[in-house]
């Protein structure tokens, strides 16, 4: 019992580690192919080719000033930055990161969670983080963070919507919502395959939700100067940052255990490559895909980005998942 | 043997440590960082002026009806997930069922779309 | 006292006094705030009493829809009133009429649980087919199937009266 307590605690914080890492290196990426994209070296000054930026970012932001509006509501001022961090974490718990090791003739199993509704569990875990958005934006008692902030949930909350849809799919080829089980089951085909649709209207209802270009209006510069984070400054904007990145990098680790194989090597003769390798790899390519997104196409109009969720992507994943219902039908013989 | 704790116990350390890590960077910030405040530095941002009036912003209707759709269509995708769990086992009974249940829901949904909730102007 | 029944009391407790956080706060937001823990409070209860579905359902729809629903209607009236509405509007009769319908409904399951009859049959049936999501998938789709239908048209008709409301200033 204490021993796999011990166990659990251990692994968590090998993966809130790994995620922290991800986060950082994540800033640094977003500006090194933001800065290759655009013909230029990007940040290159602390240590060899910048790879020690992250770290002088995190240092300057801890010695930074921290301004608290005078207008603002103090308790919930502070609340929000902290809850944005939360979600990504909480999601940490269901994230198939590999199958199981055994350390001195003791097999443990990678996961740090095998729930049966891992999926509706980060699908809940997530839509918390429209409040991180919309007391940030209240709190401030300033007008440009709570035309964001009000902005921003609306966009959230949608694309929620979209991205509950879309897995509707990959559950009924599977029967279950346990991630582990869902990546058993992609052992030989991945589910990208079987379900093209569902991974697009995934990825779209991801970026999507989590404000970044070309989705990015709550942060939209040119008219709301910052969004819903305007007022906040130093460690607090940080938080908000921080906990940006690491949703992306969790829904990329999502999205490579619902469609991308989770643990498993692309062609056979490479699984000689464990495990957890690929799904970081993977996970890091899906977190390239959401950069170079960012950097290449240009941002939509509001009234664009409500009437493509509600009047196109809602539409295309009912079909999808009726389209679903009648190729199992098929498959098993039924009608 | 990893069975006999509940799945849900590393939830609640995540929750403690993400809380953690919350509190611990903002505390370690408030020790180490300076704090010069002064009137102006502490008003809200309002470009460069003096807020001219306090943020009282009249919401668009439109958001409440976005959210009040929203909250709709999640109580339907609600009913989707043990469905699509199911589905293997409900056979084409499942399906029908399913569809009846969607075309219903469809006729608020062209309803909302032809009296123009779902437009943004 | 076992570790489950440990973490009950603990969630149980937690849940009741964010609840009455809610009621007792002046300020509007801090009030759906709480509101939020306590959902998330009642959803670990609901993992205990292994329910996970209805855990599951009950972060997505109430913890993530509800209360947004709310802070916007807080937002709605103005952000500066919003921290200054006053609380009781005279609904009191209302409310009183609701706590003695819960209690009542609290007191009969109480009152079954001390005469030692089965509170409910579906939760026994549901044990069948595994775990929570299966049993009320097994169970909503066959046995309850014209109550789920039924949810549909109730959907319907929540859509059509809401933008019936909002009708005339979407048109403007």
């Amino acid at each position: 019992m204490v021993e796999i307590v011990i166990v659990t605690i251990v692994k968590l914080l090998i993966y809130f580690g790994i995620m922290l890492l991800f986060v950082a290196y994540g800033t640094l990426a977003e500006r090194k192919v933001a800065g290759h994209i655009q013909d230029r070296l990007g940040p290159y000054h602390c240590g060899p080719h910048g790879i020690l930026q992250p770290l002088a970012d995190g240092i300057k932001l801890f010695f930074k000033e921290d301004i608290v509006a005078s207008a603002s509501d103090k308790f919930v001022y502070f609340l929000a930055p902290a809850l944005a961090v939360v979600p990504p974490v909480l999601v940490l718990a269901v994230i198939p990161i590999g199958d199981s090791i055994t350390i001195g003739g003791k097999t443990i199993p990678l996961a740090v969670a095998d729930v049966n509704i891992a999926l509706l569990y980060f699908l809940g875990v997530t839509s918390l983080t429209v409040y991180a958005i919309m007391l940030g934006g209240w709190a401030g008692n300033s007008k440009y963070p709570l035309l964001g902030g009000l902005r921003s949930a609306a966009q959230f909350i949608s694309y929620e919507l979209i991205l509950g849809l879309s897995i509707i799919g990959v559950v009924m080829l599977v029967g279950s919502f346990n991630l582990i089980d869902i990546v058993r089951y992609q052992k030989d085909m991945w589910l990208v395959i079987k379900q093209p649709v569902a991974f697009i209207t995934y990825m779209i209802a991801a970026i999507a939700e989590l404000n970044r270009a070309p989705f990015d209006l709550p942060e939209a510069e040119s008219e709301l100067v910052g969004g819903y984070h305007t007022e906040y400054s130093s460690m607090k904007f940080a938080l908000f940052f921080l906990g940006e990145y690491a949703n992306m990098v969790v829904s990329s680790a999502i999205a490579t255990a619902l469609f991308l194989g989770g643990w498993y090597a692309p062609v056979h003769w490479l699984s000689f490559i464990p495990g957890p390798i690929w799904f970081l790899i993977k996970t890091f390519a899906l977190f390239f895909f959401m950069l170079w997104i960012r950097w290449t196409y240009p941002r939509l109009r509001y009234d664009q980005l409500m009437g493509m969720c509600w009047r196109f992507l809602m539409p295309v994943t009912l079909l999808n998942i009726l389209g679903t219902g009648l190729f199992v039908i098929l498959k098993n013989g039924g009608l | 043997m990893y069975q006999s704790i509940s799945p849900y116990i590393p939830v609640l350390i995540l929750l403690v440590l993400a809380l953690a890590f919350g509190v611990v960077t903002l505390m370690v910030a408030w020790l180490v960082r300076p704090s010069k405040p002064y009137d102006e530095k502490l008003s809200p941002y309002e470009c460069g002026i003096n807020p001219l009036m306090p943020a009282k912003i009249r919401v668009p209707i439109r958001f409440f009806v976005i959210i009040l759709l929203f909250l709709l269509f999640d109580v339907e995708a609600v009913f989707m997930y043990p469905w699509a769990a199911m589905y293997k086992k409900l056979g084409i009974w499942g399906f029908v069922e399913m569809f009846l249940f969607i075309v219903i829901l469809l006729v608020g949904y062209i309803y909302a779309w032809a009296k123009g909730a779902l437009e943004w102007e | 006292m076992s570790w489950t029944q440990f973490f009950f009391y603990v969630f149980a407790g937690l849940s009741l006094l964010c609840a009455l956080m809610v009621v007792t706060r002046r300020n509007a937001v801090h009030s759906a705030i709480f509101l939020i823990i306590t959902f998330f409070f009642m959803a670990a209860v609901f993992v205990i009493l292994k329910a996970e579905l209805l855990a599951a359902v009950q972060v997505l729809v109430y913890a993530g829809g509800v209360v947004s629903l709310m802070l916007y209607v807080i937002m709605l009236v103005k952000a500066e009133e919003a921290s200054q509405v006053k609380q009781n509007l005279g609904q009191i009769a209302i409310a009183a009429f609701i706590a003695l319908l819960l209690a009542l409904q609290v007191g009969s399951i109480v009152y079954l649980y001390f005469a030692q009859k089965p509170a409910g049959k579906a939760a026994v049936e549901a044990l069948k087919y595994g775990g929570n999501t299966e049993g009320i998938g097994a169970l909503l789709y066959t046995k309850y199937l014209f109550p789920f239908e039924v949810a549909s048209v109730l959907l319907l008709a929540a859509m059509v009266g809401a933008i019936v409301l909002a009708k005339n200033r979407l048109e403007r």
